[in-house]
C-alpha cells in the first residue's frame, strides 16, 4: 500500500508528459488513458471526497461521461496496452458506480475502507444461514416469528395451508419492513452525521462508524427474516 | 473511406447474416444467391471417389443435404456451443445431432459428420467463413475484423466458444455483442429516444429479455435474462411430436428411426407453422418412405394450445428481469421485438399481457425485420468500433454479465464474487492462502449461475495457481483478480503479494478449447477446404476483376474524370492492362494484387464521383428499399460502379 503522501503525488502522463492527478483514469490534456492502478479508492474515481450522501443523478452523469473516455469500444484502435489499460479503468469504473449507487453497498465499502470489520452483504453463501446476533430490542418478536415460521413450514410440508398463521406471518412480514425502512433512515441520518464532522473530529467518527456497522448488522439481520417469511409463504 | 472494415455477424441458431454500415446505415450484405439470409446449416458435399477429400457446404447449398443425406448434414449446432455431453441429453432426443462415440465427460463435444468429427465451434466456424466470404464479394476486398452477436444469456463456455469459432473462420472478433443490446441499437440509430425499453427476443433456439436505460446515446443494459435453450426449434419439435404420434395412430408407420422421414416432417411443419401466423388454418403433408402419404389439418387454435407451454416459458425470465431492475412492467416505456418467432400472433399476446401494451395504448416495435435486426445491430456496434461515423458518434452501450460469478468455498457452496447484471467490464480481487506447510499450489473452482451449490451451477473452469513461495500454512496471500471483459469473457491473474511474485495459472476450462486446440482446428480446417476455398477465391477474384474492369472502361464518360490528372489516368490505364492480363492465371495473390492496385489508384476517382452522384441517389431511401436493392442482383456493387446506386 502506498503512503499518504505518495498516494498524492502527481504523475505524468506516458503520452504528453502533462501532470496526471492521482486516481485520474485519463489524461486530462490529451485524452490517453493512464495506466491502470490500483492505489484508487472507488470515491476518487469518481472525484469525490470521502462523504456518504451522494447526488446519485450527478453520478450517473459522471459516469457515463468517464465511460465515454475509458470504455474499450473506444480503445479497439488503439496499443494493445491501452487496450489493456482501458480494460481495466473501466472495470475498476463500474465497480465504484455499482457499489457508490446503492445506499448499503456504499456505506458497507465506506466502513472496509475505513478499516472497520463488517460482515459481507450475503457474499458467501455460508453467511445466508449464519444469524448474526439478534438485536436486543427484536428477541421476543424474533423468538415468536421463529415460532410462526416453523409451524407454517410444518403445515406447509403436508400440503395444508393455515389461513390464520399466514395472515399473522403477513403482519409480522409488515412490521419487520418498516424497522427495515426505519433503519434506513437511521443509516441515512448517520451519513449526515459524518458527512458533517468529515475531518474534523476524528474520535466522533469513529463512534459514528461503529453505529453505522451495528445499524448495517440490524438491518442485514432484519432482511433475512423478511426473506425468511417470503420463502415459508412462498410468494 | 481509408477506414476499417468491420463486419457485424448474427450467428444464428437457425439463419445467420452479415451487415455493414455502409453511408451512415447498416444493412445486410445478401449472398451470392442475392439472399440475405444464410441457413445455418452445414453439410458435407457427397463424394463419388472414396479416395478424395470431401468439401463442406454451407447455407442454402446444404440443406438439400438435409433433405437427401441427413448424416452430412447438421443444422442448430448453436445449442451443443459451449457444453459437454451430459449438458446435451436432453438436446438428443429432439435433434439428430450424431457425437462422436468416444467423448470423454469434460471434453468438447465432436459431431459426426459422414465420416469426419467436426467440433461445434469448427461447424459455426464454417458458417461464419461463409459470411466473410459473402461481404468479401461484395467489398472486394479482404475483411478480417467482425463483431459477432450472441444471445444475452450465453455463459463464459458459450461466448469462448463463438469467439473461437471466429478465430478458427480467420476472423478477428473485436467484440461479442449481445442479441436483445444490438437490437435495441439498431432500433436506437433512428430516434432520440430516451427512456426504458424492453426487448424480447425469441429466436429459432433462444430466448433473451433485456431491459434498457436509454440516454443521450448511451445504451445502459440493467437486467438480462433468458433461457439459451427456447425457441422456435421447440415449437417446430411439438408439431413433429404430433406428426409421428399421427402417423404411428392411422397409418401404423413408426418413422422415429428415418432420419429422411423426420426431416420431410420437420420441412412441412416449419411451412405450416410460419402459415398459421398469417392463416386461422393450414395443412400438413408429408411424403414418407415406403409411398405413405401423411396429410392434416391444423387450426390456430389448436396449434395455439400446443405451443402455450413452450411460450410460457418465456414468462418466468422476463419477470426476473423485471425484479433485477427494480422496475414494474408500466415503467417500461417501449418493447422491442425480435427474432423470427416474434412473428406468431400468440407470442404477440404473451408479450402485451407482460408490459400491459394494448392497455397502455402502445404497440411493440416490429418495424425492422425481427430476422435482420440483429444483424443491423451487430454492424451498428463494428461502425462504432472502428471508429465511428456521425450517425454513431454518440453512441455507447454498456452492457451487463447475465450470471453471477461465483467460487466454490468450503462444503461445496459458492461464494459469489460477481453478481449478475453487474456492467461489463467487471472484476473483484479476492485473496487466498495455503493450508498446509510449504503448500506451492492452490486450486481455485470458477462458477457460474445462481444456486447455492457449486454442483448446481455451471462449472467453468478449474484454476490452478501454481508456484507459490513455499511458506507456513496460511502465510502466503495470494491475491487473484477476476475480470469480465466486455465480450462476458472471464481473465483471471494471480500475484502472491509477500513476494509480489506473479503466479502462474493454469486454466483447465470445463467445456472449452485451449489455445493450442483452437490452432490446430484452424490448421485442419483449411487442410479440408483449402482446394475447394483456393478454386473459389480464383474465380471470385476473376468476377471482381471483370467488375472493376468494367467499371474502369466506362469511367472517361463521367465528369469526374476529367478532374483527375494526366499522370492518374495514365496511371489508371497501365494498371487496367496488367490487371486484364494477370486475370487470366489463377495467381490469386497475384490477381487480388492488381486488383487492390487498381482500385487504388482509382479511389480518388470513385470518391469525387460518389460526391456528386450518390449522396443524391442513397440519400432519403429507406434502408429497407436500399437493402432489397442490394439484394436484387447477384452481381456485389463495386464501390466505382455508378450504376448499382441508380
Amino acid at each position: 500500500m502506498p503512503t499518504a503522501e505518495e498516494k498524492f503525488v502527481d504523475v505524468a502522463c506516458w503520452s504528453c508528459a502533462a501532470p496526471v492527478v492521482h486516481a485520474q483514469l485519463f489524461c486530462a490534456s490529451c485524452g490517453k488513458v493512464q495506466p491502470a492502478h490500483s492505489g484508487a479508492d472507488y470515491f476518487e474515481v469518481f472525484g469525490l471526497s470521502r462523504k456518504l450522501a451522494i447526488d446519485t443523478a450527478s453520478l450517473e452523469r459522471e459516469f457515463y461521461r468517464l465511460s465515454r473516455r475509458l470504455h474499450p469500444d473506444v480503445y479497439t484502435r488503439a496499443s494493445e496496452q491501452e487496450q489493456d489499460w482501458s480494460l481495466r479503468n473501466a472495470s475498476l469504473l463500474n465497480d465504484a458506480y455499482r457499489t457508490l449507487k446503492e445506499p448499503i453497498a456504499r456505506t458497507e465499502y465506506f466502513l472496509r475502507l475505513e478499516g472497520v470489520e463488517i460482515q459481507g452483504e450475503g457474499k458467501q453463501a455460508s453467511d445466508r444461514k449464519s444469524p448474526s446476533r439478534v438485536p436486543d430490542d427484536l428477541l421476543e418478536e424474533v423468538f415468536e416469528l421463529n415460532m410462526q415460521l416453523e409451524e407454517m413450514r410444518m403445515t406447509r410440508k403436508t400440503g395444508d395451508d393455515d389461513p390464520d398463521l399466514r395472515q399473522d406471518l403477513l403482519t409480522a412480514k409488515q412490521q419487520f419492513e418498516a424497522q427495515l425502512a426505519e433503519t434506513d433512515n437511521f443509516i441515512q441520518q448517520l451519513w449526515q452525521e459524518w458527512d458533517e464532522t468529515f475531518a474534523s473530529n476524528f474520535d466522533f467518527g469513529d463512534q459514528i462508524k461503529q453505529r453505522m456497522a451495528a445499524a448495517l448488522d440490524r438491518r442485514r439481520y432484519i432482511r433475512n427474516l423478511v426473506r425468511d417469511v417470503n420463502e415459508t409463504l412462498d410468494t | 473511406m481509408a477506414e476499417e472494415r468491420v463486419i457485424g455477424i448474427d450467428l444464428g441458431t437457425t439463419n445467420s447474416l452479415v451487415a455493414f454500415m455502409y453511408n451512415e446505415r447498416p444493412i445486410v450484405i445478401p449472398g451470392e444467391d442475392g439472399l440475405n439470409l444464410v441457413p445455418s446449416v452445414v453439410a458435407l458435399d457427397v463424394q463419388t471417389d472414396p479416395t478424395a477429400r470431401p468439401t463442406v457446404v454451407v447455407g442454402n447449398g446444404a440443406h438439400k443435404s438435409l433433405m437427401f443425406f441427413p448424416d452430412r448434414a447438421v443444422y442448430s449446432v448453436k445449442r451443443l456451443m459451449g457444453r459437454g455431453a451430459e449438458d446435451v441429453q436432453d438436446e438428443l432426443k429432439l435433434f439428430p445431432f450424431r457425437l462422436a462415440d468416444n467423448i470423454q465427460s469434460g471434453e468438447v463435444l465432436r459431431i459426426r459428420l459422414g465420416e469426419m468429427e467436426f467440433t461445434p465451434s469448427e461447424i459455426s466456424a464454417y458458417i461464419l467463413r461463409q459470411l466473410k466470404r459473402n461481404a468479401e464479394r461484395y467489398f472486394g476486398g479482404t475483411v478480417t475484423k467482425a463483431v459477432i452477436t450472441v444471445p444475452a444469456y450465453f455463459n463464459d463456455a458459450q461466448r469462448q466458444a463463438t469467439k473461437d469459432a471466429g478465430r478458427m473462420a480467420g476472423l478477428d472478433v473485436l467484440r461479442l455483442v449481445n442479441e436483445p443490446t444490438a437490437a435495441a441499437l439498431a432500433y436506437g440509430l433512428d430516434r432520440e429516444k430516451e427512456g426504458i425499453i424492453a426487448v424480447y427476443d425469441l429466436g429459432g433456439g433462444t430466448f433473451d429479455i433485456s431491459i434498457l436505460k436509454l440516454q443521450d446515446g448511451i445504451f445502459e443494459v440493467i437486467a438480462t435474462n433468458g433461457d439459451t435453450h427456447l425457441g422456435g426449434d421447440d415449437i417446430d419439435n411439438l408439431l413433429i411430436a404430433l406428426a409421428i404420434d399421427d402417423i404411428r395412430g392411422d397409418l401404423g408407420v413408426d418413422v422415429r428411426s428415418s432420419a429422411e422421414a423426420i426431416q420431410a416432417i420437420r420441412k412441412a411443419v416449419i411451412e405450416a407453422k410460419i402459415e398459421l401466423s398469417s392463416a386461422n388454418s393450414s395443412r400438413l403433408e408429408v411424403e414418407l418412405p415406403q409411398g405413405h402419404h401423411y396429410r392434416r389439418e391444423i387450426t390456430r387454435v389448436q396449434f395455439e394450445a400446443l405451443i402455450k407451454p413452450v411460450l410460457e416459458r418465456t414468462i418466468g425470465p422476463v419477470r426476473q428481469a423485471l425484479r433485477d431492475s427494480g422496475l414494474t412492467s408500466e415503467q417500461i416505456s417501449e418493447v422491442v421485438l425480435v427474432g423470427g418467432s416474434t412473428r406468431i400472433p400468440a407470442v404477440r399476446h404473451v408479450v402485451d399481457d407482460l408490459f400491459q401494451l394494448a392497455a397502455r395504448g402502445k404497440k411493440p416495435h416490429t418495424e425492422l425485420n425481427p430476422d435482420e435486426v440483429v444483424a443491423l445491430g451487430a454492424a451498428v456496434q463494428a461502425n462504432i468500433l472502428a471508429g465511428g461515423s456521425k450517425a454513431t458518434e454518440d453512441m455507447l452501450l454498456l452492457d451487463v454479465t447475465p450470471l453471477s460469478l461465483g467460487i466454490e468455498a468450503l462444503g461445496g457452496v459458492v461464494a459469489k464474487i460477481i453478481d449478475r447484471n453487474s456492467t461489463i467490464p467487471a472484476s473483484s480481487t479476492e485473496h487466498f492462502t495455503t493450508g498446509v506447510d510449504g503448500q506451492t499450489n492452490v486450486a481455485i473452482h470458477v462458477l457460474q449461475g445462481e444456486r447455492e451449490l457449486a454442483k448446481d451451477c455451471r462449472s467453468l473452469a478449474r484454476f490452478d495457481l501454481k508456484g507459490i513461495p513455499p511458506m507456513s500454512a496460511g502465510l502466503p496471500r495470494i491475491e487473484v483478480t477476476f475480470l469480465i471483459d466486455a465480450n462476458g469473457i472471464l481473465h483471471v491473474s494471480a500475484r502472491e503479494q509477500r513476494s509480489g511474485k506473479q503466479a502462474e495459472v493454469e486454466v483447465k476450462p470445463t467445456y472449452g478449447l485451449t489455445d493450442e486446440q483452437v490452432e490446430t482446428m484452424i490448421l485442419e480446417s483449411f487442410d479440408y477446404a483449402e482446394e475447394d476455398f483456393h478454386v473459389r477465391q480464383v474465380i471470385e477474384a476473376r468476377n471482381e476483376a471483370d467488375t472493376i474492369l468494367a467499371a474502369v472502361e466506362k469511367a472517361p464518360q463521367h465528369p469526374a474524370w476529367q478532374q483527375l490528372s494526366a499522370e492518374e489516368r495514365t496511371e489508371i490505364a497501365r494498371l487496367d492492362r496488367e490487371l486484364l492480363g494477370i486475370k487470366q492465371g489463377d495467381n490469386l495473390p497475384a490477381i487480388r494484387q492488381a486488383i487492390e492496385a487498381l482500385d487504388k489508384a482509382t479511389r480518388r476517382f470513385a470518391e469525387l464521383m460518389m460526391d456528386q452522384a450518390v449522396s443524391s441517389a442513397i440519400q432519403g431511401e429507406t434502408m429497407e428499399s436500399a437493402s432489397t436493392k442490394l439484394g436484387q442482383g447477384p452481381t456485389a456493387p463495386h464501390e466505382i460502379a455508378p450504376a448499382e446506386f441508380k
